[in-house]
């Protein structure tokens, strides 16, 4: 089994991913990866929680967790990231049974959604700095757009990313080259869900209360 | 690169298996996603209903919690056999995430006059 091999979906290995040396490498090697994103968003999330509310004397209450967040906004864009989550699963579900079409389609279907998600979160952003909530107003607004900002920029590379892969091996087919690719992929998509779950929980749900 | 392993074709009985226990599978993470959409509802419904910070909060945190382990355990498949060098990389994560986050709501104030 090699890079070059024509597979059917007969012949498809039942782990793909992790049939050739380079697929296993990677795999061990992203999940390395993923643990040390944790610790980048622990430190964002526990910087936020210092801070949080706090800025320099006379911020006044019109800028406070309270005020400024919206939660139907919040519940759009979790339920639009969450299930953006399972059409991964499904574009993987395809690919194990050696489905190229389906792949494509699924991976498609999450970048749109992907794609939404910024769009909304983009929007909370221009409002906020529109009322006056801007990168350096406090020390609570830094923290704020640092981490929900990393996140984003974490949706907005997952994006460049699927699209690149989508695109690249549109004419290709799947193998044991690219379906490594897809994985890895899919597990960073898993990945941005997770720490969106505990930003809408202790960034907005705590905040709002 | 890595000729290990010939490819060998299912058998028709072996193909047929393999593609009912991916289906069933398949089934299982719709479970696991309407799980997660039911937490996060009961989650956002707890918050508008208005009860003790100090109750909600701990609530809510615990089934973000539940919702992280489903995700890991079955979306990213952390519950399959030789995961173990995986989950050492990833509960290590959560360990060192665990501090940090203490530390800084534990020692760090800021006086603040509003």
């Amino acid at each position: 089994m090699d890079f070059n091999t024509k597979f059917t979906p007969q012949t498809w290995p039942d782990h793909p991913e992790q049939a050739t040396l380079e697929g296993k490498n990677k795999f061990v090697g992203f999940w390395l990866f993923l643990a040390c994103e944790i610790v980048l968003f622990a430190s964002l999330f526990a910087t936020y929680l210092a801070l949080k509310n706090k800025g320099p004397n006379g911020m006044g209450a019109e800028f406070t967790t309270q005020a400024l967040f919206e939660l139907p906004l919040v519940f759009v864009m979790t339920m639009v990231l969450l299930t953006s989550s399972l059409t991964s699963v499904y574009a993987m579900y395809h690919m194990k049974n050696h489905n190229f079409k389906g792949t494509q389609t699924w991976m498609g279907i999450t970048v749109l959604l992907g794609a939404v998600f910024l769009g909304l979160e983009i929007y909370e952003f221009n409002h906020y700095v529109h009322l006056g909530f801007n990168y350096t107003h406090s020390a609570f607004s830094s923290a704020f757009y640092t981490l929900v900002g990393t996140h984003g920029a974490h949706v907005l590379l997952g994006l460049c990313w699927i699209t690149a892969l989508i695109i690249r091996n549109s004419k290709r087919g799947l193998n044991l080259y690219n379906a490594p690719k897809y994985y890895v992929a899919a597990l960073y998509w898993h990945f941005i869900d997770v720490v969106w779950v505990f930003i809408f929980t202790v960034v907005y749900l705590m905040g709002a209360m | 690169m890595a000729h290990h392993g010939e490819v060998v074709a299912k058998t028709a009985t072996e193909f047929k298996y393999a593609r009912e226990q991916r289906a069933a599978g398949m089934r299982m993470q719709v479970v696991t996603f309407a799980l997660m959409i039911f937490l996060t509802l009961i989650a956002f419904l707890a918050v508008g209903a208005g009860f003790s910070f100090y109750f909600v909060a701990p609530v809510i945190l615990l089934l973000a919690g539940v919702q992280v382990v489903l995700q890991l355990y079955y979306f990213m498949h952390m519950n399959e056999r030789e995961m173990g060098l995986i989950s050492f990389f990833m509960w290590s994560g959560i360990l060192v995430a665990f501090i940090t986050i203490l530390c800084f709501v534990t020692i760090i104030w800021w006086h603040n006059a509003w």
